[in-house]
Formats: structure tokens, sequence, C-alpha cells
């Protein structure tokens, strides 16, 4: 890839943290200040498509800020990898403060500028991860976006919120600094920089020991990737208002996580060092275990939103166990799970969202016979599950075929099982939902039920994040492509 | 005026202006604040200048009134002494210009006589950065510890005890640090640094060496309040006037790190510091790696945020201690930048401080709730201050713990790395306390009932802390500029970042 000096990186991070003046400055003007929200959003998702052909076609952006530390500039770099999940995260963002509109408007939320303002720096964190051309400044803006996030987490300003406020800065300011930190200053100091690089920058570098310590630090340091034992933020972030939940929580945070899992693995250790090392082993396991206990656990929830963070939880391991394999398409199904579980989330988190809007309903045994009265919100969950069971013709099977082949290529038959077990119970916590709400509680004569809906600026988001779900199975070449380019160039 | 005498005017002015204010702030305070701004912004200014001209010229020494060493006075400018000269003339720039609003405030009718130390104290301290003579260190090392009595005595409540148990403890310190320089006197028949840096190496008399490098040592480790000897510090600081908290609190432990460093280097040679004694250079960066989760731990159990900002300042004296003693260029490059970055972001948290307790008279713990709703300004400054002392990136805290870890991974001391990690993780637990009392926490009914004064503190308040909390993250983004022009210089020979 051919990098070229360009100012279009800074920009397309910065236009959404400059969009947070006007919002603060529109405080007693809502009208305004969504318009800005959403010039933004636009602008942000403009900037980013317009670097699209060229990374295609194997040039990127790399634009260096300041030199803070010899060897280690604070640098935003576009490549294949990186304009895949700003892709993603820029587009769903769009769709997200439509839906925040419809939703906080229609709950009368208390503090909307400052949630507003909070959500703008938050998704330029987003894009400054996905753009960082090193550790370090992927740090800065892991960083930025945990403290960015933490007052939507205690939005609600009650005792609760402010729990589980606490319980996230512990696990992820924890993490951060207990863990990556130390083990970034160590890289630092055993290799003498903390580029990107392909194929990695520790081959040669380090003991055995030294590495694995170093590989388990980062696995577990990076706690936004929700990898058990670090996942008890997760369901407790859930007190968040719903479009929190779905991006923050079901898109932009978690997989910042999984996105600097990645980066660690192509470009810091590099696959080969690992596969020597046969240290793929440790992040399979770890992502096993807590794909399949997320997973059970999630069948135990009955307030939806958990159910749903549970299930987030153990789709996240499916895009870390498939990086973990090591194999060219066991890492394309981990990165283009990437995408097609953030479409396929946001939508469920969104349908939920829809549901407590409409009805004030939180908790599954209450849905009965809700579908009935909500169609399209229904239909919308019906195509979400299916991409995330991996059903086709929806985005999630592509991926997971991907991970299958993959392990099949591997020959690390136990992934597989894993991988099949974990589908069933997908399909296991989420069909049920669908079923009760559209055929249970019908009360005997079936008389036709009054259609109650939520708001426009709900529906629209959560029909247009469903109907993509279903387009990526048909039309996934631009997130292929990049993806090819990330695992084998 | 020519440059090379520039820096003298520096130290000049805010002497002669101490005089100048308790003169004609008897006659009318409407003089004080132009006599003092004036004065520190000349300063300020010179000190910039200086540094330029050492950064294009080079160090050089400077003999008052041509009376040559070793009998008469040197100053001695070279890239560090010319950094702290800025430094130590910006920060008492920001912090007077808050201080000129809470002295009126506080202290009603006698501001010339507060003003009169205050200014005394920031010449004593321009002048300890440029000595090159021990004994006239010790002299202004008192200077500055007597007008500091003074202005802590001038707070209200149990300040005149706090301050009288400071003589006590300041006392000693500047004895052990004048019997110090006693015996190098004994060995050498000098007091200039560089001559008895030269005579030292060439003497027979280990133990006596000894001696003087631990008086002197244990003289300003009591000076700078190093965990256990720092029992002094928090009701000092914290029971000062606000304004002159402001400027002690970021000024006077750096000084006195910047004058340790001094001591080891250039009177003593790094060989002879780290070297000479076994054991020592290792024991010592373990006692700063317990001091600093000390420290840190007694600073969870304050329930007032000056106290809080106290006991965090006496960790952050350990981080600087720990950094110098690794032995190892990257530690030294990290202690000195901690040095400006703790001065800039105990600055801004002292001056939210000011500013809060301007308003509100109080900064207990249970009258924080609600304040980012009634100051947003300053708590939004408060919040920067806050990340940088918990270390997150751009911001400088971060890029000087980072050369500090760096060091100790380096050094192979990983207490020295965990008792910084745990100390960032406790300043995090600390700044988020109050951060989600301030803003989550509705106003109590306790405040609600008494009539409090809302909104933001004054412009001559609220700029120098808005000024400081940029300064935090323009440093931050400049430290790879600042340690490869500056303090790479300053580093003493055979040492690089």
């Amino acid at each position: 890839m051919i990098y070229h000096s360009s100012m279009l990186p800074l920009a397309a991070v910065c236009i959404s943290l400059l969009a947070t003046v006007p919002i603060l400055l529109s405080d007693c003007k809502p009208n305004l200040r969504e318009s800005w929200t959403l010039l933004a959003g636009i602008g942000k998702f403009l900037l980013v498509a317009s670097m699209l052909p060229a990374v295609l076609s194997g040039h990127g952006f790399v634009f260096t800020l300041a030199e803070v530390v010899p060897e280690v500039p604070i640098q935003l770099r576009v490549d294949a990898m990186g304009m895949f999940f700003a892709l993603v995260a820029s587009f769903l963002w769009i769709c997200t403060s439509l839906y925040s509109i419809g939703y906080m408007r229609t709950l009368e939320e208390h503090n909307q500028t400052r949630y507003f303002a909070s959500f703008t720096i938050a998704i330029a964190a987003t894009i400054g991860v996905a753009f960082s051309a090193n550790l370090l400044t992927l740090y800065l803006f892991y960083e930025m976006l945990s403290l960015a996030t933490y007052p939507l987490v205690t939005h609600e300003c009650n005792a609760d919120a402010r729990t589980s406020g606490r319980k996230y800065l512990t696990y992820i300011l924890g993490t951060s600094i207990g863990l990556v930190l130390p083990a970034m200053i160590i890289t630092y100091a055993l290799t003498g920089t903390l580029d990107f690089t392909a194929g990695g920058i520790l081959a040669g570098k380090a003991s055995a020991a030294t590495l694995t310590l170093l590989l388990v630090m980062f696995l577990v340091g990076f706690a936004k990737a929700a990898i058990m034992p670090m996942h008890g933020w997760l369901p407790a972030a859930m007190v968040a208002p719903t479009p929190v939940s779905s991006f923050l929580h079901g898109v932009a945070v978690v997989k910042v996580g999984v996105f600097s899992i990645v980066r660690i693995i192509l470009g810091i250790f590099g696959p080969g060092l690992l596969q020597n090392l046969d240290l793929g082993v440790i992040i399979t396991t770890l992502a096993s275990i807590t794909v399949l206990v997320a997973s059970l656990v999630a069948l135990t929830q009955d307030n939806l939103k958990r159910r749903l963070a549970y299930s987030t939880i153990g789709q996240l391991s499916y895009m870390v166990l498939g990086i973990g394999m090591l194999s060219a398409a066991g890492m394309t199904g981990g990165i283009l799970h990437i995408a097609m579980h953030a479409f396929g989330k946001i939508t469920l988190f969104f349908c939920a969202g829809a549901i407590y809007v409409a009805s004030g309903k939180k908790y599954i045994s209450e849905m009965d016979g809700l579908g009935r009265r909500m169609p399209i919100t229904y239909g919308a969950f019906l195509l979400g599950a299916l991409s995330i069971i991996g059903v086709p013709p929806l985005g999630g099977f592509i991926s997971k075929w991907n991970l299958l082949s993959g392990t099949i290529e591997s020959g690390q038959w136990i992934l597989l099982l894993v991988l099949l077990t974990s589908s069933l119970l997908n399909a296991a916590y989420f069909l049920p939902i669908v079923y009760r709400g559209v055929f249970a509680g019908t009360g005997g004569n079936g008389s036709p039920v009054e259609i109650r809906e939520a708001p426009l600026f709900c529906l629209i988001p959560l029909t247009a994040t469903a109907l993509l779900s279903v387009g990526l199975f048909f039309f996934p070449d631009v997130f292929l492509e990049l993806v090819h380019i990330a695992v084998f160039r | 005026m020519n440059t090379p005498n520039l820096h003298l005017y520096v130290l000049a002015a805010p002497l002669l202006t101490a005089f100048a204010v308790n003169l004609l702030g008897r006659v009318s305070r409407t003089w004080i604040g132009p006599l003092v701004l004036g004065a520190l912004t000349f300063s300020a200014g010179g000190a910039l200048m200086t540094l330029l001209h050492v950064l294009r010229e080079g160090a050089f020494r400077y003999t008052i009134g041509n009376w040559q060493p070793p009998l008469g006075i040197e100053l001695v400018v070279d890239p560090l002494s010319a950094l702290m000269l800025l430094l130590v003339s910006a920060v008492a720039l920001l912090a007077t210009s808050s201080a000129l609003k809470s002295v009126a405030h506080e202290l009603p009718g006698r501001e010339h006589l507060f003003f009169t130390l205050y200014m005394i104290l920031i010449a004593g301290l321009l002048g300890l950065v440029l000595t090159g003579d021990a004994f006239n260190l010790y002299v202004l090392l008192e200077i500055t510890a007597i007008t500091t009595y003074g202005l802590i005595a001038m707070g209200s409540g149990r300040a005149a005890l706090s301050s009288f148990n400071y003589i006590i403890m300041g006392s000693i310190g500047a004895c052990f640090y004048l019997l110090g320089v006693g015996y190098l006197y004994i060995l050498t028949g000098t007091l200039n640094m560089a001559d008895i840096a030269q005579i030292l190496p060439g003497l027979d008399a280990p133990a006596a060496i000894a001696t003087a490098f631990a008086f002197l040592m244990v003289g300003l480790w009591v000076k700078m309040g190093l965990f256990p000897l720092h029992v002094w510090l928090p009701n000092a600081y914290s029971q000062a006037p606000t304004g002159a908290g402001a400027m002690i609190a970021p000024l006077m432990t750096k000084v006195t790190i910047y004058l340790m460093i001094r001591v080891m280097f250039s009177i003593f040679s790094p060989d002879y510091t780290f070297l000479a004694h076994a054991g020592i250079q290792a024991g010592i960066v373990w006692a700063a790696s317990l001091a600093i989760m000390c420290a840190s731990g007694l600073a969870l159990a304050q329930r007032n945020l000056r106290r809080m900002l106290t006991y965090i300042l006496v960790a952050e004296v350990a981080y600087m201690v720990g950094g110098v003693w690794l032995a190892n260029g990257t530690g030294i490059t990290g202690a000195i930048l901690h040095i400006v970055s703790d001065a800039m972001m105990t600055l801004c948290l002292f001056l939210a401080a000011a500013a809060i307790i301007y308003r509100t008279g109080s900064l207990e713990f249970d009258r924080l709730n609600g304040l980012y709703r009634r100051m947003p300004v300053t708590m939004a400054a408060f919040t920067v201050g806050a990340f940088s002392m918990i270390g997150v990136p751009p911001t400088c805290g971060f890029f000087s713990k980072w050369y500090l870890i760096l060091g100790a991974v380096r050094a192979g001391h990983p207490e020295f790395v965990t008792a910084l990690l745990i100390s960032s993780l406790i300043n995090a637990v600390l700044f988020f306390r109050i951060i989600e009392l301030a803003y989550f926490q509705p106003a109590s009914d306790l405040s609600r009932s008494e009539p409090q004064q809302a909104g933001e503190a004054p412009l001559l308040m609220l700029s120098p802390l808005l000024l400081s909390a940029v300064a935090l993250v323009a440093i931050g983004l400049g430290s790879g500029p600042l340690i490869e022009n500056i303090i790479r210089l300053a580093m003493p020979p055979g040492f690089a970042p």
C-alpha cells in the first residue's frame, strides 16, 4: 500500500469533534442542535467514503499530528483495515443519530445536549481508533472513547446509573491503565517503535514467555472486546439509553476493543510469530469459552437489552476466535463479522428501543403478542436475529461461512464444534422472542389488533439496517475486498 | 539592556516590586494588581528570552557585581535552569492573577502584606533556580521558607499551627542541608558548586563525602515533602490562604526537586551519586515506590478537595525522586518533564479549587454536589487537570508518566512501574469520585437551604485556569520537541533521553 500525506484523515476524525461546539451552544434549540449532529454525521461518512476508492486501489493516506515520543508520533493512517471499520461506524452513526432523535424526544429525556455532545466525541474517537497508525495513537483515542461514553452510561443520573458508571470505568479504565499501558511501554522498550507493521514488530525481540505475557496483557487489557472475565461492564452499561446501547455497546465501543486486538495481532505480533510460538491457542481458548458461556447466560436473561448484551459478548468473541485461528479464511471471517454483526446487532437494539418507546416494556416475558401490534419492528428483529444466527440470505451467513471454513482449513475441529453449538444457542435465545411476540397470548378470538409502532424516526433507521443486513449477503464485495487487502497484503 | 543580563532583571523585578507593593499598596490597594502582574509579566517575558538565548548561544555563567568566584556569587544559566526560570515565572504569573481576587476576598485590608511576602517568595524561587553557589542556595532556601511560613500563617483556622509545624520541619531540613554544605566547605574550601565538583573527585575522604551527600539529600527531601518526611506538607498547603496555596503547591516542591538534581549532578557527579555506594540507588527507587503507594493511599482517605490534592502532590514528589534515581537517561527525562507537567497540572487543579472556594466557600466533598451545572467552565478545566493527573493522553501528565515507566522498564525496576500504575489507578478513583459528585449528584439540601452564589468565578481567576488547562494539552502534544530541544541538553553528561 502506498501512503500519501493528506489532511483527509484528520478532517474525518475532527468533523464531529468540532460539531461538539455548536451542539453545546445550541442548547435551547433542539432542531438546530440535531441538524448539527446529522450534518456532522453525513459529512463524516462522506469524508470516509471519499477515501474508499483510493484505498481499494492500494493507496492510503497519512497525517502526522505531533511528534511526541521518538519513532512514535501521534499519527493517523488510512489503510484497508481502518477503512473497513470507519466505513461501518460512520454509516451506522447516521442511522443512530436519526434514531436518537426519535427515541430521546418521544421519551422526553433530560440533558439531551450533553447526550448529543458526548456522542459526537465518541464517534470522533471511534474513527480515530480506526485510523490510528500506531499503538500510542490508538491508545489515545481508546481512552478518549472510554471517557466520552462515561456520561452516556450514567445518563439517567440515578443511583443505578452511577453504580453502572463506576463499574464501566473500573473495567475499561482499570484495564487500559493497568494492563495495556505497561504492555505498550514494554513493547516500546523491546522494539523502539509501536508502528502497526504488516508482519509485526516483536519477532525475535523477546523470549516466548515475555511474548505470551504481553499477549495476555493485551487480550485482557482491551476490555472493550469483553473477553471473559472482562465482560462484566457490558451488561451493566445497558442502563444507558437504547441508542447508546445500540451504537456504542453494539458497534463502536465493543468493536473498538476487537479492532484493537486485530491491530495487535496483525500489526504488533504478526500472525507468523504467533503461529511459530503456537500462541493462537491462547486466543482461541479464551474466545471459545466466552462464546459458549455468554450464549448460555443469554438464554437465562429476561431483560431484552441484557440478553442482547450477552449475545454481543458471545459474538465479539467470534471475531476474536476468527483472528486467533491465524488462517486466512478464519481471519477473513473474524474481521468480516465486525461489519455483519454490527448491522445485525444494531437492528436488534433499535427494535428493543422501539418496543420500549411504543409500549414501555423491557422484559421479554411481558412481550407476548406484541409482534402483532408492531409488525415492522418484529420483522426487522427477525432479520437481525437471523443474520446473527448466520442464516442465508443474510450478511451474518457470509462471515460465519468464512469462520467455519477457517476451522476446517486449519483442522481445528473443536472450534468447528464450538461455532456450531453457539449458532444453535443463538437460535435458542433469539427465536423464542419473535415466537412469543407473534404467536403467544392470542387471547382466543384473534380479533384484529391495533397497529402501534414507534415513531418514524425510530422505524426508518431500524428498517434500513435490517434491509442492509439482507443487502450485505448479496453485495458484500466492498467489505470483502477491504478485508482481503487487510489480510493478504 | 543586553541579553546576557536579562536573567538578572527576571530575578530583580519581583524583588523590587515586593518593596514597591508594600509602600504603594499601603496608600491604595489599586496599585497592587498592576504592579505584581506587570513585574511578573516582565519576568516571564525575560525568562522566555533567556531560554531562547541559552538555546541559541549555549549555557553561560554570570558573576554578580563582577566579584569572581569562589568569593563572588555566581549565577548559572544553562538549559535546565533557563527552563525552570520560565516555568517558575509563568506559573507564578498565572497563579498571581487568580490570587489577586482570592486574597482581596479572604484577607481584606492585608493585601499589601500578603503580596510583599509573595513577591519575595517568587524572587527567592527564581534565585534558587539560578544560583551556582551551595551556600547561596541555603540562603535562598531560607528566604523562600520564611516567606512561606508567613504566607501560610495568614490563613484562617489552624493555619498558624500548621505554619509552626512547617517551621520546625523546615528548619530541620535546612539544618541538614547546611551541615552538608559545611562538610563540603571543610573538605574543599569553597562553596561554588563548579569548584566543589572539580575538587571532590581528587579527595580521599569517602566517609566525609558520603556524610555530606547524605545530609544534603535528606535536607532536601524534608523540604520537598518526600514521604515519610511529608507530615508538615498537607496541613500547611491546604490551610494556607487560597492564593498562596495555588502558587506554593505547584512551585515549591518542583524547585526543590530541581535543587536535588543540581546537587546530584552539579556538585556531585552521576558516577558518584549512582555508583559509589552499592544498593543506595536501588534502595531509593524502592523507597520512592513505597512512598508513591502510601501517599496515594492516604489521598483516598481525604474528604476535602484541597487536602486530597496535597496528598497527590506528595505522591508526585516521589514520582520525580524515583525517576531521577532510576539512574538512566529516560528516567531523568521523565522526572524533568514531570517537573514541568506536574507544576502545570497542580496549578490547574489548585486554581480550579481557588475558583470553587471563591464562589461556594467550601471544598468539602459533600459540598461539591452539582458544581458542573453551576460552574461549567471551571469544572471543564478541572476535568482536564484531573485527566492529566490520571495520565490520559494527550495531556502532559501521560507523557511524563510514559518516560518514567519506560525508564523503570529499562532500568529493571518493576516495583516502580507497579507503583506508578497503581497510583494512576488511585488517581482515577479519586478524581472520578469528585466528577461523579459534581456532575451527577443534584445540589444537596444542605447547599440549597443556604443562599449560594451561583455562576463562574471572575475573569481574573477564570482566564489563568483556562490557560493552564490549555497548556496541559499543549505541553503534552509538544513534549517531543520539548525533550528534543531542551531537556536533552539539560541531561548530565553521558545520559540521553
